[in-house]
């Protein structure tokens, strides 16, 4: 129930937004992230942007598995 | 933007929580998320997992614990003819007392339609001026900032012909009930994903300084899970319970404050009934006086459920033990023979997001054995 999707941000009109995933397009309400932008990522849930992503605490994640890979290998 | 570890990575993951878990005491870790239900079950950890991690699935389920009372008046709702009800799918087929449903509503001519999002909600609301769309607005912290903001946009917009029968719950508290029975025994929470990206780490610092438990709040690859494992038996085994963060992609740990104000604006915490495990203080929503005209209880004179109607449908059923991880799903004298995904009694077996259903699918002692493999 709780499922959000990450979606690309390609169109911002006032409040809503069009968001894509593998050539997918959805209309979405970006009013609970008003700090989105063209270009952006989003996670989406029931049509609403719950959060902008932030690439960089994600690439942390990954590189969190990478160390802890590393750390394993040895 | 998806990452998967592979089964090399995988392994060592599964090595570090090996070599994390107690030798000498058996750990109970407990998720409240359905999706973290699904993802668990799916992947088979509990058969990978030493056998003294003890993997249990909770209150995580929004679907799963509304209340046979609740479903009785939106069943009684849907009857009324000028009334088209506007549900999230994962609702149609819960049974309320009497074994009937929403799907079973429809069936009987009753207008039903599921929605993806209350953004439908509100198109509905608009293209039948002539009718009262009535949204059912079932789920966690996730999902009440999108049904408030349909309640603030039905108000902007002047469209009167929509309300909202709230159903809504909240983690925190649920959490709260659970620790406060004595019966139930849990050493720490898997934290739901996308409910924290909503609320933070703030309302989960009670966790560990009241009750000394261990939260992480936990994405849902397979990975993550294992990652979330390693970081709770690292706070358990160093005697140092906190709320972490693995899921750091999806969760910021202050939330989304604009989220939580929304919330606010429209909903206010209410004590509400949870199927299987009762009346939990300030764990529901209900809508503010200033948005009344838009509270399918007040525009439709529901009356507050009476106590005596608030008895569990049926005694043998073991979802209450279930959901606190007293009991497994296999432990119930229905499960897998009166009760089954297509025969549901209890609401655990209702959603696919369910202990009892997840468990059915993905393992040997339910029927599906072989769909997660």
């Amino acid at each position: 129930m709780c499922v959000a999707v990450p979606l690309k941000v390609i169109k911002v009109t006032g409040n809503m937004a069009i968001a894509e995933l593998e050539g997918i397009s959805k209309e979405i309400s970006i009013a609970l992230t008003p700090e989105v932008s063209v270009g952006d990522w989003v996670l989406v849930h029931a049509g609403y942007a719950i959060q902008r992503i932030d690439n960089e605490e994600a690439r942390e994640t990954v590189r969190f598995l990478e160390e802890l890979y590393e750390a394993n290998s040895k | 933007m998806k990452q998967t570890a592979n089964k090399r990575q995988l392994a060592k993951l599964i090595q570090q929580v090996e070599r994390l878990a107690p030798a000498d005491k058996p750990l109970n870790i407990m998720e409240v998320c359905g999706a973290h239900t699904m993802a668990i079950g799916k992947s088979g950890l509990r058969q990978l997992l030493p056998d003294n991690i003890r993997l249990l699935s909770g209150p995580g389920c929004p679907v799963c614990v509304t209340h046979d009372c609740e479903i009785e008046v939106y069943l009684e709702l849907a009857r009324q003819r000028n009334v088209i009800i506007a549900t999230f799918g994962d609702l149609l087929r819960v049974p309320g007392k009497k074994g009937s449903s929403l799907a079973d509503a429809r069936g009987q001519g009753a207008k039903v339609s599921v929605v993806y999002s209350t953004l439908d909600a509100l198109k509905l609301a608009k293209k039948n001026p002539g009718k009262e769309v009535v949204f059912l607005g079932a789920g966690f912290e996730t999902t009440a900032p999108t049904v408030a903001m349909s309640v603030i946009q039905a108000q902007e917009e002047g469209i009167e012909n929509f309300s909202v029968y709230s159903l809504h719950k909240l983690v925190p508290p649920v959490l709260e009930a659970l620790l406060l029975d004595k019966e139930v025994k849990i050493d720490g929470f898997i934290l739901p994903g996308h409910v924290s990206t909503i609320i933070g780490v703030e309302p989960y610092y009670f966790l560990a300084r009241e009750y000394h438990k261990a939260g992480v709040i936990t994405g849902f690859e397979t990975h993550d899970i294992l990652q979330g494992l390693v970081m709770l038996l690292g706070q358990i085994r160093e005697d140092n319970p906190c709320v972490e963060i693995q899921y750091r992609g999806g969760v910021l740990p202050r939330g989304n404050p604009i989220a939580r104000q929304v919330i606010a604006r429209v909903f206010e915490p209410a004590d509400a009934w949870w199927r299987g495990l009762g009346l939990i203080p300030k764990s529901g929503l209900r809508i503010r006086e200033s948005f009344r005209n838009y509270d399918t209880r007040k525009k439709f004179n529901i009356p507050e459920p009476h106590p005596d109607d608030k008895e569990e449908s049926n005694k043998i059923c073991a979802c209450g033990d279930i959901l606190k991880g007293i009991k497994l799903p296999q432990e119930c004298r229905l499960f897998g023979r009166a009760c089954t995904p297509l025969n549901p009694v209890g609401p655990c077996m209702v959603s696919s997001e369910g202990a009892c259903a997840a468990y059915y699918r993905f393992t040997e002692n339910g029927g599906g054995w072989n769909e997660g493999r």
